[in-house]
């Protein structure tokens, strides 16, 4: 796929909030894939932690947040804890949904949240929830 | 027991309180019987269940903090169950040590001046550290002898290992070994430090069934008969997914229920019927129960 890029993009305000919110530097990544190849719901996401950081140093924040990846990272650190330059894509994750409950809608619909779950889950379950899912 | 009882300050958490008194009740009644007490902090909240991982969010340490501040009056330790519980705790506490510009922030939310100087300990790292596991393997009276148990330890209790790893953060053996102190047979398990879909069980099963399912596989492949957590979210999510084909059979309790029961506390005092799996059948094959 051929892709146009300009200075503005890779240097774009917003994917400098990203750095900011996150603390991570996006540049110290060199695309080895460890936080692919650890991370346990890569399997379902649209893109993938390793491409999540090359699209973001390529300043193309939009696409990285119209998927879904960041609503699957449960915050589990298995890849900052095996990547080599110490990132922390979860944290980059943490940052991007952060952005997205703040400008829209919440991901989860808390007056849809089934009966049965609310009695029988934990309650870390739901409060942890409610902090990833709910502006 | 004749000897003068430590005591050590305890933050329950949200959980320990509802859907996991078993784990609550059957870790404090071990405390008494390998010499110290856990003193409930008199007031507590909850802790947030998960630490912020954007660093510019302070309020996501306010309510940890909170916690942190009651304990530090009546101690200088604080321990903790819950492996979430003791992740936000810590690395809490740990920013609010090591950030003087963040702890002034969160203490002027507050209305603390909490400096970050009290140990957080997860009840493992007290039996380990403070008690001694040669003094819990001298406690025994029921070994769970022939047992082959799988630790799990899923992932707040060692990531990130600079703020909270209770050990080697890729092979630890802290669980392994407490359950060779009681006298079982741990089985060390390739998705031992894997996540078990945590509260994705609030919104997409098929993750939580997937993830968890291939922790209790996983056990069951390298002949675990049962398998030991320390965290409520992670032994709902384990007991719900159980696992497919032949290791559907197999039990997840609380390390602490297993430490209870080698300890030689009364069966019913554990709390087994609370948990989702059957350890019964098990324990009276091995000649336990």
């Amino acid at each position: 796929m051929k892709i146009n890029l300009s200075n503005q993009d890779v240097q774009s305000v917003s994917v400098g909030k990203v750095e900011r919110l996150s603390g991570e530097d996006l540049k110290k990544c060199y695309q080895c894939g460890n936080c692919s190849g650890g991370c346990p719901v890569s399997y379902k996401m649209e893109i993938p932690p390793t491409r999540i950081m090359r699209m973001l140093q390529l300043g193309r924040l939009e696409e990285v947040k119209a998927a879904n990846s960041m609503w699957l990272c449960v915050g589990c650190l298995q890849c900052y804890s095996r990547c080599p330059k110490g990132c922390s894509v979860a944290a980059v994750l943490e940052a991007l949904r952060q952005e997205a409950l703040r400008e829209s809608a919440d991901r989860v619909d808390v007056k849809e949240l089934p009966m049965p779950l609310l009695k029988k889950a934990p309650q870390q379950a739901i409060v942890c929830g409610f902090r990833k899912f709910v502006s | 027991m004749n000897q003068v009882l430590m005591k050590i300050p305890y933050y329950p958490g949200c959980t320990l309180n509802t859907v996991a008194k078993q784990f609550d009740s059957s870790a404090r009644d071990s405390a008494l019987a390998v010499g110290f007490e856990m003193a409930e902090l008199k007031q507590w909240n909850c802790c947030g269940a998960t630490f912020p991982l954007a660093p510019d969010n302070l309020m996501g340490l306010t309510a940890p903090a909170k916690v942190l501040s009651g304990a530090r009056k009546v101690g200088d330790t604080l321990t903790t169950l819950c492996s979430v519980c003791y992740n936000v705790l810590k690395r809490t506490n740990s920013v609010i040590r090591e950030s003087k510009e963040k702890r002034g922030v969160v203490n002027g939310f507050i209305e603390e001046e909490y400096d970050g100087s009290l140990s957080v300990l997860h009840y493992l790292e007290v039996l380990r550290d403070r008690v001694g596991f040669d003094k819990v393997k001298g406690a025994v009276k029921r070994p769970l002898k022939g047992i082959k148990a799988g630790a799990y330890y899923g992932c707040m209790l060692l990531r990130p290992f600079e703020d909270v790893g209770i050990d080697n953060a890729e092979r630890p053996t802290i669980f392994e070994d407490l359950l060779k102190a009681l006298g079982a047979e741990p089985v060390e398990f390739p998705n031992r430090i894997e996540c078990c879909g945590a509260h994705l069980a609030m919104n997409d099963e098929e993750v939580v069934t997937r993830l968890s399912g291939a922790v209790i596989d996983s056990a069951a492949g390298m002949g675990a008969e049962l398998v030991v957590t320390s965290c409520p979210l992670c032994q709902y999510n384990l007991e719900k997914s159980r696992g497919a084909g032949s290791s559907n059979g197999v039990p997840v309790i609380y390390f602490t229920q297993a430490l209870g029961l080698a300890l030689g506390q009364d069966i019913e005092t554990l709390g087994f019927e609370k948990n989702a799996t059957d350890v019964m059948p098990l324990l009276k094959k091995k000649g336990i129960a």
